[in-house]
Formats: C-alpha cells, structure tokens, sequence
C-alpha cells in the first residue's frame, strides 16, 4: 500500500474509533443528565457511576428476537437501517482535525480528503439522510410509520435551505469551499485586535440559524415530530426492533456529532485554541491534539442537543413550518447579505 | 481503474434506468431513479466535474426527488393495474421500437464520429472549483440571475396551484 | 486503462432511449415524470462528456442551468399533480381526459 492509502486509512480510523463510541457514550449521558436535571439518580447499576449502562444497552439490541412486520416491503424495509449510516459515515471526510503535520519527510494535511469542494461534498451526502427515514417509514406499512415518514421529508427539505444559506455565509470570510481554510482564517485573523475571529463572533445570527437548523435536520426535540412518541407510537422506527433499531438509534448519535463538528469548525475555531500554536508539538502530535480539541467542542454541543431536549416541549406541526420558511429563512438570507456586505466592505 | 469504475456505475445507471420505467410501483420507480442519478454523479466526476457531482447529488436526489416521493406519499400513489385499462399493446410495441431505431441511429452516428478516440489527460486546471466558479458568476452571471427569476417563480406558481381553496374549494369541501 | 469518450455517449443515447421508452408507455402521471426526468440526465451526461471532450466547462454550466430548471419543472409539474388529484382523485393520464376531444 502506497503511504497515501495507509494515512488515509489512519485517519479514517481515528474518526471511525470516535463515532462508534457515541451512541453508547450519549446514551449513558442522556439517561443521567436529565436524572440530574430532574434531582432523580438514574442508570447507576452497571459500573462506576452506570457508565457501562450503554454496553448492556447494545447487548440488549443485538440479542433481542428481530421482528419483521408481514406486510413489509422486505428489501426496502432492511435497506433503510443501513441507509441511516451512510451520511454520518461519509460526511466526516471532509473535517479538518488539526494543523499539516510532517510524517517521514512528508506534508500531510488533516483532513481524510483534502479537497477544494469539501463543504459542498458534506452537504450532497448529507441530504440523502432523508432517505432511510422516508423509506423506514414507507415500508414498514404502518399508518404512523408513513406519517412520521412524510413529515422527516417535508422537515428535512424546508431547514436544508436555511442550514445551507447559514453555511454559505460562514464560509464568506475565508473565501473557501474548503473547511481546513475557513479553521485557517479564524486562527489568523483577530476582530478588534484580541478577540479570535470565530464565526460565532462574526455573526451570531448565522450561528443561531445553523444551531436551531442543526437540531430539525437531525430530528431532536423541540423539532423531534417524525418521531413525536405522544402521537405517533414511534414515527418511522415503530416497526423496527433489536439491532435494526439500534442503526437508526446510532445512525441519530452519529448524525448529531457530524454536525457539531461542523457546527465547532464553522463558528469555534474547529480544532484550533486561542493562545495555543499546537505547531510547536513534534510528530503527528498536532493532529492528534486538534483532535482532542475539536471532541471536546463536540462534546459540548453534544452536551446542549441533551439540555435543550429536556427543556423544551415539542412544536407543533404547523409551528414547525412557519418557523423554518418564515423566520429560519428570511433571518438567514438577511445574514447572509450582511456577511457580504462586510467582505465587499473589505471589513473582514 | 478508470475502466472498471466506468463498468460499475455505467451498469449501474443502465439497470436502475430500466427497472425505472419497468417498474409498477411509483415509489420504486422513484428510489430507482435515485441510484441511476447518483451513479451518474459518480461518472460526472469522473469527466473531471466534481461541482456536477455534488450538485447532481445535492439538487436532484437530495431535493428533487424528496419531493417525488414526499407526493407519491402524499397522494398515496397505487401500483398500475395491468390488462383491460392498461396501454393498447400497439401503442408499446411502437414506443420500443421507436426508441430502439433512435438509440441505434445515435449510437451509429456518435461511433463514426469518435470510435475509440481516448481523451487527453484531466488538468488541474480543469477541475479546479475556482475556474468553475468564475466562469459561472462572470461570463454566466446574465443566465444565473434569470434561473433565479425562474425559480421564485416556479415557487409561486407551485404554491399557487397547490394551494387549499381558491378555484377548487368546492371539492374539498365535498 | 483510460475510457474512450464514445462510451460515456453510448451510455447517454441508452438512458436517453430507456428513459423515452419509459415517457412513451407508462400511464401514471408520476412514472412518466420520472422517465422525463431520467431523459434530461441523460442529455446532461452527453453535454458534461461533450465539455470533457473539449476542454470547454461552458458544457457544465448548461448542465448546471438544466438542473436548476429541472428543479423549477419538478416545482409546477408535481402541484399541478395535487391540483388534478385534488379535482379528478387521480393522475393515471388514461383518465385525465378534460382536454381530449
């Protein structure tokens, strides 16, 4: 294998070595943060604290009896669970984790592909998520699976634009498609000569879009109504048990930490500190620091997707719609504009 | 590598195409659809176009054909019944073999044309996103405005024609 | 080994052809949508080989403009399917027959 391969594959490694592990992690959290929340204990049996409260968990999943309902659509109905994976799977490709590095005598950047279009790569494969849900929903040939089907579709279409356009002008400042430049600009520049230029400071509003967009395109509560378990049974995955289950359960977590990487990228400085040059390190240390960072932020993020979960009710349908088409949308084109309207200012 | 990646995806989108239009259930028809575009993408980029690529895949099969499936769903769609209401078979025979004579007429012409002409080499500069781009918002920037106009329009049409009430409130209110 | 150009055109005139087929016989409204849609990809694969061919990108910016206008066609042509369904409570073509002598 050629050394480009093998690093490639070290790379893909070390995402895939963080996503597998959160589901169970966020499992065990969101079980005893909101015990915490509610002044109640939770999962502390198994383990220190009932931190292997998420192994049992998913040997549970996979030894449980598989159920299929006699009126599926067979092909598509054990299609969909695996269909769940495939954009949380391939959309990390194109994070940026930390500074080039020098590997035996070679620039190595980090980030799996190195590409001029990565951005618009995350966003194709992240819009076929809607498919496993749709399909889950359609061939389980349940009336709540199909209801909970037509509206992941609807929801997952109409906060689309309004996370692209947040994203499109969170890339106006470093003038880049490509993500590993846009972590570039916001460690050189510096807004009013100290603070760091992090997107979120850039524009608040574009963040605030993105945030709220964030949790309707993967499907958490307040914006949970492809699943709403007070009115739909389950939603797409009422027919669906054990490990197939789990796929989509997994496929939720993975989804959720994708996009708070590209949530910490876009607007916190992705895998960089203010006041640490993590060139000075040696070896392939960098890399694996800025990797240490950008979980960190992830794992606030992660750690909000539960806060927020457990403070708000659920919106309505309707409210759900007028929010995204006409609040989301206009509030992000108005962004979008003054973003703009700084670049031609030359004020960025 | 080229020419096994070709075989995959060209067979690909060949397979899918046909089960597309053989198929009596729209939403296979529709998912169908779905492989014979992104293995289309996959050729795009192997033209040297990654901005076709992710677009087709960003554009067709992430929104348009959502919205395919978001109405087949809607209007709950059946499979087609075949026998006395389907198609006079004359009407079939004669749609194959026109479309056999026209692919057989296109595929002669495009063969004489450029037989096995292999092409030159991909240049950095040929892929690179930035020529596409400044291609697009400068020498297209006329074209790019009015697609735009298009598509504000199509929007308002579509909500117009879809909308509750209006010209047909007679029968909802059946 | 590299594919020789005619290939990728080949492979345009066969979806093109299926994708006519598929217009020309199916009876369901959407069906033939779907196959319209299929036609337009191909005509989009032709125009990105011919722009390969050439060395010109101005083949991909056709190809952009149709996939915008393919989005406005889906746009109309799928609320005028709910406008008819909401009127005849189908959309097998067979059956919507408001024009036809």
């Amino acid at each position: 294998m050629s050394p480009e391969t093998l690093a490639a594959l070290a790379k893909m490694g070390l995402w895939l070595a963080f996503l597998i592990n959160v589901a169970p992690i966020m499992l065990w959290v969101e079980r005893r943060a909101p015990a915490f929340m509610q002044d109640r204990l939770g999962p502390n049996r198994v383990g220190p604290l009932g931190f292997f409260q998420g192994i049992a968990d998913a040997a549970k999943f996979i030894f449980k009896e598989d159920i299929e309902p006699a009126t599926a659509d067979r092909g598509l109905y054990l299609l969909a669970p695996v269909l769940a994976l495939v954009p949380c799977l391939t959309t990390y490709l194109v994070i940026p984790f930390g500074p080039d590095i020098e590997v035996a005598g070679r620039t190595m950047a980090s980030v799996v592909i190195d590409s001029d279009s990565g951005i618009f790569v995350f966003l194709a494969l992240a819009s076929l998520g809607v498919y496993s849900l749709v399909l889950a929903g359609w061939a389980s040939n349940n009336k709540w699976s199909l209801i909970g089907a037509i509206r992941a579709s609807a929801q997952m279409i109409s906060y689309e634009l309004a996370l692209t356009l947040a994203v499109v002008a969170a890339l106006v400042p470093a003038g880049s498609l490509h993500l590993g430049r846009v972590v570039d600009y916001q460690i050189g520049e510096r807004l009013f000569g100290f603070l760091p230029a992090w997107g979120v400071l850039v524009q608040p509003i574009g963040f605030l879009v993105f945030l709220v967009a964030m949790f309707a395109e993967t499907n958490r509560l307040p914006f949970d109504l492809p699943e709403a378990e007070s009115e739909l049974v389950a939603g797409y995955h009422t027919e669906y048990g054990s490990i197939r289950f789990a796929l989509f359960f997994m496929g939720e977590y993975m989804a959720m930490a994708v996009l708070s990487a590209l949530a910490a990228t876009l607007y916190f400085g992705g895998w960089s500190l203010p006041g640490v040059d993590l060139m000075q390190l040696p070896g392939v240390l960098p890399a694996l620091v800025g990797f240490v960072i950008l979980t960190v932020k992830v794992a606030i993020f992660m750690f909000l997707f539960v806060w927020v979960r457990w403070t708000f009710p659920r919106f309505r349908y309707d409210q759900l719609m007028r929010l995204g088409w006409k609040v989301l949308l206009p509030l992000a084109l108005a962004n979008l504009v003054y973003v703009a309207a700084l670049a031609v200012g030359g004020k960025l | 590598m080229e020419l096994l990646a070709f075989v995959v995806f060209g067979l690909a989108a060949l397979v899918s195409a046909i089960v597309v239009v053989a198929h009596r259930s729209p939403i296979h028809s529709t998912l169908s659809l779905v492989v014979t575009l992104v293995s289309t993408a996959a050729l795009f980029l192997m033209l040297g176009s990654p901005f076709l690529a992710a677009l087709q895949v960003l554009l067709y099969t992430g929104a348009i054909l959502v919205l395919f499936l978001f109405v087949i769903m809607l209007l709950n769609v059946q499979r087609e019944r075949t026998g006395a209401a389907a198609r006079s078979p004359f009407q079939t025979w004669s749609a194959l073999i026109a479309a056999f004579v026209l692919a057989g007429a296109v595929c002669r012409l495009l063969w004489d044309a450029h037989g096995e002409a292999v092409l030159a080499p991909l240049t950095e500069d040929f892929v690179a996103l930035r020529n596409t781009a400044s291609l697009l918002f400068r020498d297209y920037l006329l074209p790019f405005e009015m697609v735009g106009l298009l598509l504000l329009v199509a929007v308002v049409v579509a909500s117009w024609v879809a909308r509750r009430g209006g010209a047909d409130s007679e029968e909802e209110s059946r | 080994m590299s594919v020789p150009i005619s290939w990728y055109l080949l492979l345009a005139a066969a979806l093109f052809a299926i994708g006519a087929i598929g217009a020309l016989t199916r009876r369901n409204g959407i069906a033939i949508f779907l196959s319209i849609e299929l036609m337009l990809n191909a005509a989009n694969l032709t125009l990105a080989a011919y722009s390969r061919l050439l060395g010109d990108r101005a083949g991909q910016m056709v190809v952009f403009f149709v996939l915008a206008v393919a989005a406005a066609e889906a746009a109309v042509g799928l609320a005028l399917f709910i406008g008819i369904f909401r009127l005849r409570r189908t959309i097998d073509v067979n059956r919507i027959n408001l024009l036809r002598w």
